[in-house]
């Protein structure tokens, strides 16, 4: 039978301990169409797409890949690529020394016998890049071209290797409105050249804008695929297929308190990064009082993220170019970590493997690095005193471990995250950052960290949790800021919150 | 958790199993003693070589020491050895040439080497440029340094008879003209006196606190066995002259650096950093002055270590420091400081220093041509750390 589809992907599941990422979905791609894939972050977009392209290989899920009528089995990238799958990621996986002409044939070079043939690759190049409509010389370093030209080379890389699918996974997340735009004109190209295009988007207002279809995951099952001519792709919409669940009793009450004073306040915090050179953050102001948890909601890209590390010291080097904070009524900016610390503000990060924890050191060690001097006289650690700490905390917020000896790399998510929490109450913060607090964990562990948070305010300290997750930000704040671009697009009560008013605020471009 | 039967015998296969990697250094440390020991007719163990090896390893054990530190925090440096003879060079100047006080030349040469490391830290943290990079040049300019100062002289010969003691001498005896050296013995009964008590207390606060320990027999087996090898060691010392002072010096330096590393901040940012530099940082540890400490203890000692050097030799040359940064380096991994950083220990860099120099003395005992003891100490090296890599990757 003549197929109408390119990619059908039926019963997929994909499990990692401990999680469902993927649950029976069902996937269907129309040969030569722009088919988009939306729904909140963890929903398994980005999972699904990986086990499309083999980085997942064949046997680590269930499910059929049906590719131009054929049930597939990609054990490695390579596998996906030479049938004419190419993913486009989010960073670019570009050589920047190289010239352009390189990077578009790196990995199927054309050769002339032995050696490579260096005049028909710069030849071929002009034609590529012809066709994603970049007027610039091959012979050029990738580093010396912007963001949303590195793209299109991206974009003539799969082209030369005479791709028939093409993955964009947020390609237009790190460009400003002309280069999407232009983006965009060049998928519409690509597709009535009959180039199939998937692309992942948070961006709804392009997603309306350029899809044939639209797929919706949510928590790793499709909630419905809409047909740009014939069903509703409003906005709205989709918005509601995106958030529509039920809110299970997973977020502990906490009693009724009053607020106190403005304990912190993030004053014009204007922040460039200083590798691109772009304005990541723009003008935030952000206050949180005694007791209260602010909530600050965005999706992936929104500069949540460093806009914690600017005011926790900005351990990164960004180029701050305005902005205070103010703790305790006194105006500062902090200089560093320790000096954040020292005033009060503590940060758990939402990478704790990557720059949280010392995964070689034991549940101990971890502890109290952040607040040794509370355990030491003189120059020397008291190491009775760090022991009963460390089994008073492991008890307190129950750490599952055989005892406070266990390296923190062997233990699970939750664990770890408690660990990390386990270190920050150590230091007695007024203020205290949790960035993804959840991220990873199983049910139980994020309902016991939740637990902690509402005991935390309660004993007077303010939280403000950085979180991707709607149903928890809306669970745990008692207000709330919505980040978008950089911007701070919206301020809302906790009564006044819906699902939909916050993803509306958290894709509103600028 | 001794609540499991295992007979003895099960207890220390497992215990072997799950520390090979720590009970290989002394393994081999034992192997090649034995080796020479057989090789050599009997000569190895003789009460004046094992003096002779004391006083020889005292300068890489220095250099062993403050590099493990180095390693730790995942750098490196290649420099030492030259630092090293450049700072042998400066003390001998200072005394042959302008009269200086030798206590007070010994002190410059520390200054000095502080001063050299104040520079490399400088670069490798404040400038960025990396520690392997930053150190090669030093090894270039040091080099030069040390045959510039001696051009004029070529070798200076050292008679300050405090200088020369630092490497040849012997602590006194308070038995005047006994043929058994008296206070030596009794330092190492103090020691593992000292090692009984730390052990036990160690021990009993582990129990307390519900951590795992190795059965009772198997501990007091353990203490024995260390008794032991401390004491033949000390009377093997107090048979020939007694206690030298290369091994004080070593002993009070190890017993700061040890004490540093477990019981202090610093030594806990040393191996948080190495750990993992993002969340030590984002802990509000200073990683740059933490660092910038590592690279001024290392230039420091290797100043010392040169000083050690220049009187263990009584001359300084232009051709002292060449690949003491190997033997330094050497010791540390076969210590059992990981490759990947954030592990190891300046105790068991000293053992890596034994293995290393236990072969230098057997070699030079049996006269191996120094090109085979390049190959030799080379392939040990190699699978010191190839050994590593593989028993830490599981």
């Amino acid at each position: 039978m003549d197929n109408e589809y390119i990619l059908e992907m039926r019963n997929i599941t994909k499990e990692f301990p401990g999680v469902k990422a993927l649950d029976n979905v069902n996937f269907k791609v129309k040969k030569g169409e722009i088919h988009c894939l939306v729904g909140e972050n963890g929903a398994g977009k980005s999972t699904l797409m990986k086990v499309l392209s083999g980085v997942w290989k064949y046997g680590t899920y269930t499910g059929d890949i049906v590719y131009e009528g054929e049930v597939q089995q990609f054990n490695h990238i390579a596998d996906s690529e030479a049938k004419g799958i190419a993913i486009i990621y989010q960073e670019l996986a570009l050589f920047p020394e190289l010239p352009i002409y390189e990077n578009i044939y790196f990995g199927h070079e054309i050769m002339n016998g032995k050696t490579i043939d260096w005049n028909e690759t710069i030849i071929q190049s002009r034609e590529m890049l012809k066709k994603v409509r970049l007027d610039v010389d091959p012979s050029l370093p990738v580093k010396r071209l912007n963001t949303g030209n590195q793209q299109l080379v991206e974009i003539a890389k799969a082209l030369s290797k005479n791709c028939k699918l093409i993955i964009f996974d947020e390609p237009t997340s790190s460009l400003n409105e002309d280069d999407s735009q232009n983006l965009l004109d060049i998928m519409r190209e690509l597709r009535d050249s009959g180039i199939t295009c998937i692309m992942i988007s948070h961006k709804l207002r392009e997603v309306t804008a350029i899809a044939d279809t639209i797929t919706v995951l949510r928590d790793g099952t499709t909630i419905c695929s809409l047909d740009a001519e014939t069903d509703d792709i409003s906005e709205a919409n989709i918005i509601k297929h995106m958030v529509g669940r039920s809110m299970d009793n997973v977020y502990p009450k906490r009693p009724e308190h009053e607020f106190g004073d403005v304990a912190f306040e993030i004053k014009n915090l204007t922040v460039e990064d200083p590798k691109t050179g772009r304005e990541i953050l723009h003008d935030v102001n952000l206050k949180v009082r005694k007791g209260e948890i602010v909530g600050l909601q965005g999706l992936m890209g929104a500069g949540r993220t460093e806009c914690a590390l600017s005011v926790f010291g900005n351990p990164y080097g960004y180029n701050i170019k305005s902005g205070s904070v103010v703790i305790d009524g006194k105006e500062t900016f902090f200089k560093s970590p320790s000096d954040a610390i020292k005033n009060g503000l503590a940060y758990v990060t939402e990478d704790r493997k990557g720059n949280g924890l010392i995964l070689i050191q034991d549940i101990r060690y971890n502890t109290t690095l952040a607040n040794l001097k509370a355990l030491s006289e003189g120059l020397v650690i008291d190491e009775n005193k760090e022991v009963v700490v460390a089994n008073k905390f492991k008890d307190d917020i129950n750490i599952k471990a055989p005892s406070i000896a266990q390296k923190v790399g062997n233990l699970s998510g939750g664990n770890q995250q408690k660990v990390q929490i386990a270190k920050w109450l150590f230091v007695e913060p007024k203020v205290l950052i949790l960035d993804e607090p959840t991220r990873g964990i199983d049910v139980g562990a994020k309902f016991e960290i939740y637990s902690l948070m509402n005991k935390m305010v309660e004993d007077g300290m303010s939280i403000i949790m950085i979180s991707s997750e709607l149903p928890e930000v809306l669970g745990m704040s008692d207000r709330l800021y919505v980040m978008s671009e950089g911007y701070i697009t919206g301020e809302l009560n906790i009564e006044d919150a819906t699902e939909e008013k916050v993803m509306a605020m958290a894709i509103k471009g600028n | 958790m001794e609540n499991t039967k295992k007979s003895i015998g099960q207890e220390l296969a497992q215990l072997l199993k799950d520390n090979i990697k720590s009970y290989m250094m002394y393994i081999a440390l034992v192997v090649i003693m034995l080796v020479f020991q057989i090789w050599s007719g009997g000569m190895f163990f003789k009460a004046s070589n094992i003096s002779n090896l004391f006083n020889q390893a005292a300068y890489v054990a220095i250099l062993a020491i403050g590099m493990t530190l180095i390693l730790i925090l995942k750098h490196i440096d290649l420099s030492v050895g030259y630092v090293a003879g450049f700072g042998g060079a400066i003390a001998a100047i200072l005394m042959a040439s302008y009269g200086v006080n030798q206590w007070l030349a010994i002190l410059i040469v520390l200054a000095v080497g502080f001063l050299i490391g104040l520079y490399q830290g400088t670069l490798v943290m404040r400038v960025g440029v990396p520690a392997f990079v930053t150190t090669l040049a030093g090894m270039f300019i040091f080099r030069g340094l040390l045959s510039l100062s001696l051009a004029k002289s070529g070798t200076i010969v050292i008679s300050q008879p405090g200088f020369l003691a630092l490497c040849n001498g012997f602590i006194p005896d308070i038995v005047k003209n006994s043929e058994f050296h008296v206070l030596t013995m009794i330092i190492g009964v103090i020691a593992v006196i000292g090692v009984v008590f730390s052990q036990l207390k160690k021990r009993r606060s582990r129990q307390k606190y519900n951590f795992e320990v190795v059965s009772g027999p198997i501990f007091v087996g353990g203490l024995v066995l260390v008794s032991a090898v401390i004491l033949l060691v000390f009377y093997i010392l107090a048979e020939y002259k007694g206690l030298p002072w290369s091994s004080v010096i070593v002993g009070v330096i190890l017993a700061i650096y040890t004490f540093m590393l477990s019981k202090t901040k610093l030594g806990r940012y040393i191996y948080g950093i190495g750990g993992n530099d993002q969340a030590a940082e984002l802990s509000g540890v200073d990683v740059k002055k933490v660092t910038q400490f590592a690279f001024i203890s290392m230039s420091t000692l290797a100043a010392l270590a040169g000083i050690m050097y220049t009187s263990r030799l009584s001359s300084a040359t232009p051709t002292a420091g060449v690949a003491f940064e190997l033997d330094a380096i050497a010791s540390s991994y076969i210590g059992g400081t990981a490759v990947s950083g954030g592990v190891g220990k300046v105790t068991n860099a000293i053992i890596g220093t034994f293995v290393i120099m236990s072969l230098t003395n057997g070699m030079n005992l049996m006269s191996v041509d120094i090109s085979y003891q390049y190959i030799v100490k080379g392939i040990i090296f190699i699978i010191a750390v190839a050994f590593d890599v593989r028993t830490r990757s599981k």
